[in-house]
């Protein structure tokens, strides 16, 4: 019985995280966004003290259920599990292992240490909230646009407007890799060993293991029921059931009750009586063949998608009777562009887990995740596609870690992120001799005003100066720049914004 | 007839007649092959066709003439960019010559230049006395002699010709009126030439069609009042809207047919139905007409209006499908003239009309390729879809507001993509002296973008 709770509640909390970053309408984060916001690592970064002591209360109080309910990566890896378990002669699959005490602590200070100095992008890598994020926002979420390109296709030929057609484009190459190499590594040893994985490499497993030892609710054993046929030990995903022992080891124990349901004898119950002992099991002594195995296929997964993503960059339609549109190409920005309400660049990248749930949200093909060492994965933004549209808040609606926010609408308009550069030699007066004043027209603050080219002569043909002090950075002069590939008109960022 | 206002209530319900007529009449309409022997009142009959004489020559020639302008395309165009369907062509003539239609008219610069060629393969299948051939004078880009007298004799070789039933000068009016005018025909002596060529029997009929101001209208006919020039006949945009409200630089019709029957020179009517969009009506407009006459389509009503003018020739429609040229054959086998009540409604229709802010546009194309990349037709053709749909909002407080915002939005996106939009127009003004409607392309284009920010941004 529990563990189909268990099982319930995993469901109930996994396929809406799942759909938050799928859904580009925004109809389920309006439902569910805050399943976002309560995962661990977000709520840390946010400051959010209510939901970290929560969890923290919650883990004392029922062992480790964050990690099988809460925790997409948990619960994805625990299909994965499943459905390898479910394979002809690998019933019963698990076995128990010593834990690897040194390699948790190990990798937990280490990612502490690089958290602390400021380098959150190699830290992401293993954080799971966020690396579940990437792997659904660059693997499921194409296949998701895809689908709905189908049903906006189908919806057109009936004359219904339910569904429209948007743009499935690879993001950004880096965290492409990255999503890749971390679903293949975490699902190989999820199909060989469970959850090798939260109880080894992940940070928040391995902080939640310390207190879960001292839960007051935890799966405990009555050897005198025991008969020893060890079923409790090969149904354990978490390999902490030392049958002969007795002993669970609770540091690795993810509370999911699948012994309760196996065991035959009634001898392992889900109680808050104390047992007579409960003896630490032994650190460990082998180590490493599964993570140089793991790095192995890593460089290989990585080599590979290298050149599987390069065979398949953008290709460009083409109709008849039209002039050709030549691509936009990014510009080099000496300061990169992060979204209004992300405060500064420092700010942003110290709270940023890189989820690429905004990405996912950006209706505007803005956001992308960067492919920066320092900045890696993390988003910023870039105006080929589209520009930060003035009625556009959905970033820092969604941010679970307020990396990005914004407390009300209308204070996005008066954020300045960066502003606007003119570049001569590619402007359309310049180079064609025609009159543009695209810019000018768009600019959503006026901070673009048209003068002659030639001062003594106000008959000459006229071009854009940029207001700094009012220009805000949107892009929109940017993107709406006949000049192809490099617009004529920049946005250059600010590394603090400024509020006007 | 004439109501000024109309209430939600009636409106509605206009609206539902409208629907229901518009379905049936949808059902009455399909292509009929080896259907009941039995008379339908779908039927084509195929020696029904109303004949026009020319006072200038006697041709006799049928009121439905065929424009060689939008004859159906392949999907994809052929290796040397030919993108016309042959196969179709000739069945659409043969179809044509069939049920009495005897004027096609083509000119050098249609379908990407190739036309006149896909016309003159289709006809040559035919007797040559069985049709008339119309073809034009298109010098606009290059008007030297040289230039001017190569695009005349290759309009022979593309038709397959001896002679030219009737020639005309392409689009008087236009450009810098009388000063284009003279250049184009007068200071090369193009113009002497053709008339010669006429007296010599190549060319049978020599006129001119018409798209501008009227004081180069006025300034042909004072030529032939002169005698300086004898036009046999004119070509000029008429229908119920352009009859009194002719939109742009564009002459009332009523005054430019009125100077014609005067002198009695012989009409040729272009543009019956705005580009299509006199068969386009709103849903209110469609109900009133199918509620008089619920089994003919909404375009037969622009075709009885053109031709219930006596001293119209022939009535171009470029017709692209079969069934298009089913239906005007079956309007004008034989005409029934409107009545004046009739005339009275079409009148009320074109006010009702000039009400919603359709934009002109009749799909010609002369404006493309727009060196921006934009599809000027399409954005203007998705705005008075939505115009006609009632898909245009006037406020955020309109009762179906958010349904509309999303039609008009998503179906912008879907026929237009985004690259090709209106925020992408920089003012360059390229296209507008090509436009024969003299729309101004670029103010419209920034007024729909302006529409589309306040509809993103929620600000109506």
């Amino acid at each position: 019985m529990l563990r189909k709770i268990r099982i319930a509640l995993a469901i109930l909390f996994f396929v809406p995280i799942t759909l938050l970053f799928l859904d580009f309408t925004g109809t389920i984060h309006a439902w569910f966004g805050w399943m976002a916001k309560i995962q661990f690592l977000p709520a840390v970064l946010a400051l959010n003290v209510g939901v970290v002591a929560g969890l923290l209360l919650l883990t004392l109080l029922f062992g480790r259920v964050y990690c099988s309910v809460v925790c997409p990566l948990g619960v994805m890896q625990d299909l994965v599990s499943w459905l390898s378990g479910r394979r002809r002669r690998h019933r019963n699959h698990f076995r128990y292992s010593p834990a690897r005490t040194w390699l948790r602590w190990g990798v937990f200070l280490l990612f502490v240490v690089v958290m602390a100095a400021g380098l959150g992008s190699i830290g992401a890598l293993i954080a799971p909230y966020s690396a579940y994020g990437r792997i659904v926002q660059s693997l499921l979420a194409p296949l998701w646009g895809w689908g709905n390109n189908l049903l906006a296709w189908a919806a057109e030929r009936v004359d219904s407007y339910a569904f429209y057609s948007v743009d499935v484009w690879v993001k950004g190459l880096a965290t492409l890799v990255v999503a890749i190499v971390t679903f293949v590594v975490i699902a190989v040893l999820a199909w060989r060993n469970g959850r090798t994985w939260c109880n080894t490499v992940c940070p928040v497993g391995t902080l939640l293991g310390l207190l879960s030892r001292f839960s007051l609710f935890k799966p405990r054993f009555d050897v005198a029921k025991c008969n020893g046929c060890k079923l409790c030990a090969r149904n354990c995903k978490a390999s902490c059931i030392d049958p002969e022992a007795h002993t669970i080891d609770y540091s690795r124990c993810v509370a999911c009750m699948d012994c309760l349901e196996h065991c035959r004898q009634g001898a392992i119950s889900y109680t808050w009586r104390r047992s007579e002992a409960a003896v630490t099991p032994n650190p460990a002594e082998k180590s490493g063949e599964a993570p140089a195995d793991a790095s192995r296929r890593r460089f290989l997964g990585v080599v590979g998608l290298m050149v599987g993503t390069a065979l398949h960059a953008q290709e460009k339609k083409v109709d008849g009777g039209l002039a050709l549109i030549e691509e936009k190409r990014i510009p080099k920005r000496a300061t990169p562009l992060v979204p209004p309400g992300a405060r500064s660049l420092r700010d942003f990248l110290t709270h940023c887990t890189a989820c690429q749930l905004c990405v996912t949200v950006c209706p505007n093909r803005v956001l992308r995740p960067s492919g920066d060492l320092m900045r890696l994965m993390k988003p910023e933004m870039s105006y080929e596609r589209g520009y930060c549209r003035p009625e556009c808040t959905k970033c820092s609606e969604v941010c679970p870690t307020n990396a990005i926010h914004l407390t009300e609408f209308c204070e996005k308009s008066s954020i300045q992120i960066g502003h606007a550069v003119w570049i001569p030699e590619n402007c359309v007066v310049n180079t064609d001799g025609v009159s543009c004043n695209n810019c000018e027209r768009h600019c959503p603050v006026a901070a673009i005003r048209m003068v002659p080219r030639n001062p003594d002569d106000p008959q000459s043909p006229r071009i854009p100066t940029v207001d700094e002090a009012r220009c805000i950075g949107c892009g929109a002069c940017e993107n709406l720049c006949p000049a192809r590939p490099f617009s004529a008109i920049v946005v250059e960022g600010h590394e603090h914004h400024r509020t006007l | 007839m004439k109501k000024k206002k109309i209430d939600r209530r009636a409106f509605l319900k206009t609206l539902g007649v409208g629907a229901a007529a518009t379905t049936a009449a949808l059902y009455g309409c399909g292509p009929r092959n080896g259907g009941p022997a039995s008379v339908t009142p779908g039927e084509v009959p195929a020696d029904g066709m109303t004949f026009r004489t020319s006072s200038a020559t006697g041709d006799r020639v049928s009121l439905l003439g065929y424009g060689c302008m939008r004859w159906p395309q392949l999907p994809s165009p052929a290796d040397d960019g030919n993108p016309i369907d042959q196969q179709t062509v000739n069945t659409l003539v043969d179809y044509a010559i069939a049920h009495g239609v005897n004027y096609f008219d083509t000119a050098p610069v249609y379908l990407q230049g190739f036309s006149e060629r896909a016309t003159g393969i289709a006809l040559k299948r035919h007797p040559r006395d069985s049709y008339f051939i119309a073809t034009k004078m298109s010098n606009f880009s290059n008007p030297t002699r040289e230039n001017s007298l190569a695009m005349y004799r290759q309009s022979f070789r593309e038709l397959q010709v001896d002679h030219i039933d009737y020639y005309l000068l392409h689009s008087i009016g236009g450009g810098k009126g009388i000063e284009t005018f003279n250049e184009r025909f007068i200071d090369n002596g193009v113009l002497d030439f053709l008339l010669r060529e006429r007296e010599a029997g190549r060319i049978r009929n020599l006129g001119w069609s018409f798209h501008g101001s009227q004081e180069v209208f006025d300034h042909l006919l004072t030529m032939h009042d002169e005698g300086r020039a004898r036009w046999d006949f004119v070509q000029i945009q008429m229908n119920y809207v352009d009859w009194r409200h002719a939109s742009g630089r564009n002459v009332n019709a009523e005054y430019l047919y009125g100077e014609l029957a005067k002198r009695d020179i012989p009409v040729v009517i272009m543009e019956p139905l705005l580009g299509g969009r006199l068969s386009r009506l709103n849903d209110y407009l469609v109900g009133r007409l199918k509620a008089l006459r619920p089994t003919q389509s909404t375009a037969s009503w622009a075709f009885r209006f053109a031709g219930s003018y006596p001293k119209v020739l022939t009535v171009l429609s470029g017709m692209t499908y079969m069934e298009h040229l089913q239906d005007n054959i079956r309007t004008y086998a034989p005409l029934e003239a409107l009545t004046s009540a009739e005339f009275e409604l079409l009148e009320d229709t074109a006010q009702v009309m000039l009400k919603y802010p359709t934009i002109p546009c009749t799909e010609c194309q002369y404006c493309m390729p727009c060196p921006y990349g934009l599809n000027i037709p399409a954005i203007f053709a998705h705005y008075n879809k939505c115009v006609n749909e009632g898909n245009v909002p006037k406020d955020r407080q309109d009762p179906n507001y958010r349904e509309a915002r999303r039609a008009f939005l998503v179906g912008y996106d879907r026929s237009v993509p985004r690259l090709r939009q209106a925020s992408h127009c920089i003012g360059c003004n390229q296209c507008v002296e090509h436009c024969p409607q003299s729309i101004d392309i670029p103010k419209q284009l920034h007024r729909i973008d302006s529409f589309v920010e306040q509809l993103k941004q929620n600000t109506l």
